[in-house]
């Protein structure tokens, strides 16, 4: 398999000590196995994710983004920008779509652009790691280095709403997704039937309106127990912390007795590609993969 | 009122739609909304907003500016894009109830205390200071946004989150001091600062 090279959008969760490092452990223990080469935009910035609208307006939060591709543009000339985070890949991907359709937005944004030195000129495209997995190699490649498939584990396959719409994976329907299900599968797991797979977990307002946020966590969760998964995986940062952290706040609510982890697609593949529990990222788990730290150390 | 608010009051009198397609993100689009409801149903929060997004749609028609941009509704928004993908129509709801929340919020009509709109604040706030996110410091932001009391008492029923996270390496303390940030931070700041005058100049928001 010839080495594959992209601009990578890691995104401020991925950082060290932040909420999702253990998802950017998983995945550069992945794309080792894939050979593939993740080169880090310089000096990228915040994206603005889906909350920054209502203080950032519109330019504002435009420029932020085009600041990261042309960034990319100039630095790792030729390379597709790859985000691993759902928000930073939807925001990415928007502001490159208004500023390609729009010449006054994009006239504006290189204006504003010139204040840190740089240029958009769009020639970035903007694709999310799943893209990269399922478009560039496809489920018979990923299945290709599989030595210990996960074998009768049964996931929740927990698409959420950002990778999904509005822009979603080329080929997938909006409301019933199969992506995540055929990721699971290729790596020897059982996807079980989950009505909830594209339901919003509250997102940003997880935060501001937590009762809200929480009775969609709770039919998240309650939907995976209700047919038969043992753990839920997601391709989201925000949907894992949610579904994740919230799980003792909904119980102490509604009186239930959540106690499911929450995984990265790319932790499963990290542990089917045999790699350890430490490469998969498991000890950033709250609720411990207690199977798959098991199914790590076993040979 | 605000001197925006005023100001915007005297250019478009009672055509509150002509004001939203100029002043609001795509706001333009509005006009084409068919009343279908199928974006309030979509809603995952839809059971709370006081207007869903198709009845906002008619009372921007019917111009009734106030109930709309006082409203609390667009603060309801998850960003999920349900009602985008599903409306018939192709109306970027989404991005529209984003633009008419930020609308209110830089008028001065949006609900002082409410909850997505201060952390929506918060949130820019804090990327604009460094050019990334401090979680830490978001997360302290807004459990100390109503005092010291509320602060301490959120603080401690988010304290095993809090040291869960820490244990599994996901929060770190030292944030509090020195967290990550961008090298060209001035940069980013000069390149803000320059979007928010264009915007305004392009909306018309400066003040008379």
């Amino acid at each position: 398999m010839a080495k594959k090279e992209y601009a990578f959008y890691p995104g401020c969760s991925s950082q060290k000590g932040a909420s999702a490092s253990n998802y950017l452990t998983s995945v550069e223990s992945m794309c080792k196995t894939l050979d593939i080469k993740l080169n880090e935009i310089p000096d990228w910035n915040c994206c603005g994710a889906s909350i920054g609208y209502a203080e950032g307006g519109e330019l504002p939060r435009h420029v932020m983004n085009a600041r990261n591709l042309a960034m990319a543009e100039k630095e790792l000339a030729g390379q597709q920008v790859v985000a691993t985070c759902a928000a930073c890949w939807l925001s990415a991907r928007e502001t490159k779509e208004r500023l390609d359709h729009n010449s006054t937005l994009r006239n504006d944004a290189n204006e504003a652009l010139k204040e840190a030195g740089l240029q958009y000129q769009g020639k970035a495209e903007v694709r999310h790691m799943v893209e990269v997995l399922v478009e560039d190699f496809g489920y018979d490649e990923l299945k290709k280095p599989v030595v210990k498939p996960l074998n009768g584990i049964k996931f929740a396959g927990y698409v959420g709403c950002q990778t999904n719409r509005p822009f979603g994976i080329q080929g997938e329907s909006f409301e019933n997704p199969v992506y995540l299900d055929k990721l699971v599968e290729a790596m020897g797991g059982e996807a079980v039937a989950y009505d909830q797979k594209v339901t919003c977990c509250g997102g940003a307002l997880a935060f501001s309106e937590p009762e809200k946020a929480q009775k969609q966590i709770k039919d998240i969760v309650e939907s995976a127990y209700d047919h038969g998964a043992e753990m839920i995986v997601t391709p989201c940062p925000l949907c894992q912390a949610n579904v994740e952290i919230y799980q003792g706040d909904v119980n102490k609510r509604y009186g239930t007795k959540f106690n499911i982890p929450v995984l990265y697609y790319s932790q499963l593949m990290t542990l089917a590609y045999g790699g350890s529990a430490k490469d998969a990222g498991l000890d950033g788990q709250l609720i411990r993969a207690q199977k798959l730290e098991e199914f790590a150390s076993k040979k | 009122m605000s001197d925006l608010n005023t100001q915007a009051v005297s250019k478009y009198g009672n055509n509150f739609l002509k004001e939203v397609e100029a002043c609001v993100e795509e706001g333009d689009m509005v006009k084409m909304c068919m009343q279908c409801g199928v974006c309030s149903g979509s809603c995952p929060f839809g059971p709370h907003w006081a207007h869903p997004p198709q009845e906002i749609f008619m009372m921007i028609r019917a111009g009734k500016r106030e109930e709309v941009l006082t409203s609390d509704s667009m603060w309801m928004c998850t960003s999920c894009y349900n009602c985008i993908v599903r409306c018939p129509r192709q109306l970027p709801i989404t991005h529209i109830m984003h633009g008419l929340a930020n609308y209110a919020h830089r008028l001065g009509l949006a609900p002082k205390n409410q909850p997505t709109r201060q952390f929506a604040k918060l949130f820019w706030n804090n990327i604009v200071q460094t050019g990334r996110v401090n979680e830490l410091k978001l997360s302290l932001g807004l459990y100390f946004k109503d005092g010291l009391a509320s602060g301490i008492k959120t603080g401690l029923a988010m304290k095993n989150v809090g040291l869960g996270l820490m244990k599994a390496k996901r929060l770190n303390p030292m944030e509090i001091i020195k967290g990550h940030g961008c090298k060209d931070i001035k940069g980013i700041q000069a390149m803000v600062k320059k979007a928010q005058e264009i915007e305004a100049s392009r909306k018309g928001y400066k003040a008379a």
